[in-house]
């Protein structure tokens, strides 16, 4: 058996494995988009009390872009409204500032300034650790409900270790620390734009 | 008997993961429920399974100067189709495995059976071999899985309905009520010294079996002496 042959046999190997993959990609693609789709709906049903509100969520969206609040690229944010009332607004949040890259978020903001919930919805941190952000795998993200731009006052927006009032994550302090900060953006962008927010069709 | 010997090799004698302490990453990240447990141990086992009996197909063509990326190849595929599929009919349990699915690949028990075993034998033995290692490996992943919920959660069988559907939402079985989080058998240092303490359980069990062989064997010795001097 020379050299080629083998190298010819790896080759045809690795093009027999990437088009097995690739033909099952094709297939499930479709589904697995619906997933995630139905999967984000849920988590944006999640963070605003159904009471609040009474149009399509998906609907009444808006696109917005604050690279030093939002994140690099633009995000969507979902407006909901109760009688034709605005009542709240929940932003997508994209912070780098996770251990291992970006972490997105919705946070969910009433029109009086209190955050109605807070979840992470991508993120590539450390299994085990960071990923104790996620809803599924800890009660970590619920301590944001409640809280504003007041409660707790500005130096106190922070994790414990940085003299704040919310508690990090064991193991994980930088993931922690990105989702607050990335927490105190959203409410200062919210705050700064309120009538803009609000204003556009 | 080949298939017999097979079967406790994979589950006792030569288990992946209390003899050979072979993919112990996601053995110790996964296992905090047993349903995770249960749910990653029969995902490694369709692995073995597929890449066992490909690898036995393919023996005699493959040189063995390229067998280790050839079998790295076909442990890749295996596991991004499952991956695949999991994401697209089990998206619940795909976001509670996360990345340890796409992690089985580099789960060495599985490399270690392809080159162990499967590269030297036909494909009903190799795929055999893979399926009794995987459930060797699953009953392993359940138990640690199953302790640490009980003694974490004071809870068991929950998120039945991640793997089973939603009739299984229902399977749930609170032990103790008002349980107060026991956080430390959640966390890894807990998995490792469940994991001690099933190690210890099974060399027990042999050293207590071996004694009792050893025993039986002085009987039969000393009972056919005893026959020998009757006569006399």
């Amino acid at each position: 058996m020379t050299t080629l042959r083998r190298v010819l046999l790896l080759a045809f190997l690795a093009a027999a494995g990437t088009a097995l993959v690739a033909t099952l990609h094709h297939y499930t693609q479709d589904r697995i988009a619906y997933n995630q789709e139905a999967w984000r709906i849920e988590q944006l049903e999640q963070i605003i009390d159904p009471a609040r509100y009474d149009n399509d969520l998906l609907l009444d969206t808006l696109t917005l872009h604050d690279p030093e609040l939002l994140g690099a690229e633009p995000v969507t944010a979902y407006r909901a409204y109760r009688d034709g009332e605005p009542t709240a607004i929940i932003l997508t949040a994209v912070t780098p500032r996770g251990y291992n890259g970006n972490i997105t978020l919705f946070i969910g903001i009433s029109i009086d300034g209190d955050i109605t919930g807070v979840r992470v919805i991508a993120h590539q941190e450390t299994p085990g650790l960071g990923d104790r952000a996620e809803i599924g795998k800890s009660n970590w993200i619920k301590q944001f409900d409640g809280t504003s731009l007041t409660q707790p006052t500005l130096p106190r927006w922070g994790v414990k270790k940085d003299g704040g009032d919310f508690d990090q994550i064991t193991g994980a302090t930088i993931t922690a620390r990105g989702i607050t900060e990335a927490v105190q953006h959203a409410l200062i962008y919210v705050e700064q734009h309120q009538d803009a927010l609000w204003e556009t069709p | 008997m080949q298939y017999k010997n097979i079967a406790t090799q994979g589950l006792w004698q030569n288990n992946p993961a209390l003899v050979q302490l072979l993919g112990l990453c996601p053995l110790l990240a996964i296992t905090n429920t047993a349903i995770n447990g249960l749910a990653l141990g029969l995902a490694t086992t369709l692995v073995l399974a597929g890449t066992n009996t490909t690898v036995s197909l393919t023996r005699r063509m493959i040189a063995p100067e390229i067998r280790l990326p050839a079998f790295v190849i076909i442990i890749a595929c295996f596991v991004t189709a499952l991956e695949l599929t999991t994401h697209a009919f089990f998206y619940g349990l795909y976001l509670s495995l996360g990345i340890f699915l796409a992690l089985i690949t580099t789960n060495c028990a599985i490399i270690g059976r392809a080159e162990a075993f499967a590269s030297k034998n036909a494909c009903l033995p190799a795929f055999f071999d893979g399926v009794m290692h995987g459930i060797g490996f699953t009953i392993v992943l359940v138990l640690l899985g199953g302790m640490r919920e009980l003694l974490g959660t004071g809870k068991i069988l929950t998120d039945a309905n991640l793997l089973f559907g939603e009739r299984a939402s229902s399977w749930s079985i609170t032990l103790f009520s008002n349980y107060p989080d026991f956080l430390f058998a959640l966390l890894p240092p807990g998995a490792f010294i469940a994991l001690g303490l099933l190690l210890a359980l099974k060399n027990w069990i042999d050293s207590k079996m071996q004694q009792r062989a050893s025993v039986a064997k002085q009987q039969t010795t000393s009972s056919t002496t005893n026959t020998s001097s009757t006569p006399a």
